[in-house]
């Protein structure tokens, strides 16, 4: 790994970086991390092996493997990036690789909600929008200032007015992304809840 | 914004709370957990001192990893007695029911939950396999989650999540013979597209639904995710109920008659408003088969793999990927693809009747010399029915393996794996590259039956032509 990886804590609001572009519809999680490296009980050495079937066969050409983009953290992919199995495994080697936000053209709901979960942003921009970086990147170096208040991001050429759930974003800013505390703040409403459920009442025997 | 569907019904009863970014706060009734994605969760809880809020609401039991043919302890795999055990010793510390190995009730989670009558009409349910969408086919809300959503449930029984919208996809007239609940989904994701189902649940209605089974209703909502929605249901009926009734832990004398009222209430009303409605005509699917890297590259049995210009712009990419993928050349027929292994099993279609479908076709035939076949039913009740109905008998006779329960070559984290570009027929959700173990593996997914006739004719075939 490139540096020692430390996980986001608290408010995200600004994050600034090299892009890495990522060509394809549809690359499923599998592919951002093939299934034998699911046979751990932690995340930590999962940075490595990310996209490696795809790395090994592209023999050093893969993105990934690119020198110049070995210390790039903004990470920007097409449509429906992350579909398939629900692996959090996914978006955690991306992250331990050195990801910290994702901008595509849409992503699936499960790995959405995964990133969310563990602090990556994700943004959407229109397809055009997407290719015009990709071909940037193709040529030259970019880096982005990513800034989630008002949801944009800034190069010396290139200016972008990001989409974000509304809900994401401020979540990011607050700090609420790692819910288990906002969660248990509503301790008394959860116990009301399955008081109030029908079938508690007649699942005695589970 | 859909109202008044029982998508809306069910999340309704479970919001605990709006949450400050603007998101809802829902109960999980019921959290199904395996060895895979739970271990980093409860390392997490022990992280923030947190304990499980209600041990009786998560549900344990072990699948990805197991071996199918030697199950003996410790595992030859090092890894995987690791994870196991992580398990057993998780569940022991805080106290939630798991169903190991030899217990009877060990399996697929997604087959053991239904079968244990755990999974019942009105329940949100969550478990960290974006396959959770199979138990919608009860009138469920169920979805996949990650690792830090499992630890979010266990520790409060609850997520935060955004509303789904929406989407009736209403399926006219009925499935032919020789046409499977299989080859309907992978029709549906096939016209819809892959990631159409994204930000949405997907209401499966109509009369072709209505006359599904519950096994075949589950292999639909199963594969809802391949079409891009984390959740897909049917609203529950007597089939339903008839199927739930008397399970281990289905409800029980006078708590029945309560459950069965109330079920009874649950459903879409007839005026209900959807974000979307798609019709389509079953009668007209045909046997399907997947030719490409996503589950929606697929064609009926006889035609032929779509040329670039018949497809749309935004298909072209990954078909293009998939041809050189696959080795497979644009306007080549399907039929009669040579096929190395063979698979039957899965949460998808690994159940009794699926054995059973595929078990007629095999019965009296052989496996062609060229093919390797394999039998793993969904569970250790799926695999003692089988036994006692004589449907391992025809599997071996016919020379199919035959395997003790788990998730196997659908996901190959055992052993059972391709090797090279191996081409497969397999009962099993996704064809994605390298998904079953061999990096340059080849997967085509089609129903329980049409791979049984692959198994025989050692090539993609038409099931039609062996139950006539």
């Amino acid at each position: 790994m490139k540096s020692e990886f430390t996980p986001p804590i608290g408010k995200i609001s600004n994050m600034n970086g090299k892009c890495i572009s990522l060509i394809g519809n549809d690359i499923d999680t599998d592919r951002i991390i093939p299934a034998r490296f699911l046979k751990c009980v932690n995340f930590d050495s999962l940075g490595e092996s990310v996209f490696e079937d795809d790395r090994k066969t592209l023999k050093g050409k893969h993105p990934f493997d690119l020198e110049e983009n070995k210390y790039a953290s903004i990470l920007v992919v097409n449509s429906n990036f992350g579909c398939g199995s629900s692996r959090e495994h996914a978006p955690q080697a991306l992250m331990r690789w050195g990801i910290k936000a994702i901008i595509g053209e849409s992503f699936a709901d499960i790995f959405y909600s995964n990133c969310i979960a563990i602090g990556i942003p994700c943004f959407t921009l229109p397809k055009k929008s997407i290719e015009e970086i990709q071909n940037y990147c193709d040529n030259q170096s970019l880096f982005l200032e990513i800034d989630l208040k008002n949801s944009s991001a800034q190069s010396k050429d290139l200016n972008f007015n990001l989409e974000i759930k509304e809900s994401s974003r401020k979540m990011f800013l607050s700090g609420e992304w790692d819910a288990t505390s906002t969660l248990l703040d509503n301790k008394n409403l959860i116990e009301n809840k399955f008081n109030q459920l029908p079938y508690i009442k007649f699942n005695t025997n589970i | 914004m859909s109202q008044d569907t029982l998508f809306d019904k069910v999340w309704d009863l479970h919001k605990v709370s709006s949450l400050p970014g603007g998101s809802d706060q829902i109960f999980i009734g019921l959290h199904l957990i395996h060895e895979v994605t739970s271990p980093q969760a409860f390392g997490a809880l022990k992280e923030k001192k947190l304990k499980v809020k209600f041990p009786d609401r998560t549900v344990a039991t072990v699948d990805h990893i197991v071996p199918t043919d030697n199950q003996s302890r410790p595992f030859k795999d090092n890894l995987a007695e690791q994870m196991i055990e992580t398990l057993e010793k998780n569940c022991l510390e805080h106290k939630i029911r798991f169903f190991n190995i030899g217990s009877g009730n060990q399996g697929i989670v997604h087959v053991v939950a239904p079968e244990l009558g755990l999974t019942q009409p009105g329940m949100t349910i969550a478990c960290g396999d974006s396959h959770t969408s199979t138990h919608g086919a009860f009138g469920s809300i169920a979805f996949g989650i990650g690792t830090s959503q499992v630890r979010d449930v266990l520790a409060t029984q609850t997520l935060a999540m955004n509303k789904l919208k929406v989407r009736q996809i209403w399926c006219d007239n009925k499935l032919s013979k020789g046409v499977y609940a299989k080859d309907l989904v992978l029709h549906i994701i096939n016209k819809l597209g892959v990631k159409a189902g994204v930000g949405f649940a997907y209401e499966f209605a109509g009369p072709a639904i209505h006359e599904l089974s519950m096994e075949e209703r589950m292999t639909i909502c199963n594969m809802s995710i391949e079409g891009g929605a984390r959740c897909g249901y049917i609203n529950p009926d007597e089939k339903t109920f008839s199927y739930i009734k008397n399970k281990l832990y289905a409800p029980k004398n006078e708590h029945w008659d309560r459950a069965l009222r109330w079920w009874e209430s649950l459903k879409s009303d007839e005026n209900s408003i959807y974000d979307d409605v798609i019709k389509l005509d079953a009668s007209r699917v045909e046997p399907t088969v997947t030719w490409g890297i996503t589950p929606g590259q697929s064609i009926s049995i006889n035609q032929q793999i779509p040329l670039l210009d018949e497809l749309s712009p935004n298909d072209k990419l990954v078909a293009e990927e998939a041809y050189e993928y696959m080795s497979f050349k644009p306007g080549q027929l399907i039929k009669d693809t040579p096929i190395d292994v063979c698979f039957i099993g899965s949460c998808t279609n690994g159940r009794i009747s699926d054995l059973r479908v595929a078990a007629k076709v095999l019965k009296g035939k052989k496996v062609s010399k060229n093919v390797k076949a394999f039998a793993v039913p969904g569970s250790e009740k799926v695999a003692t029915e089988a036994k006692e109905e004589g449907l391992d008998q025809i599997f071996k006779d016919s020379g199919f393996q035959w395997r003790e329960p788990g998730c196997s070559m659908c996901l190959a984290m055992n052993s059972d794996k391709l090797i090279g570009n191996q081409v497969s027929a397999s009962s099993s959700n996704r064809n994605f590259k390298g998904r079953q173990g061999s990096p340059s593996g080849r997967t085509l997914l089609m129903s329980p039956a049409m791979v049984a006739a692959a198994a025989i004719n050692g090539k993609v075939s038409d099931v039609r032509e062996f139950i006539n």
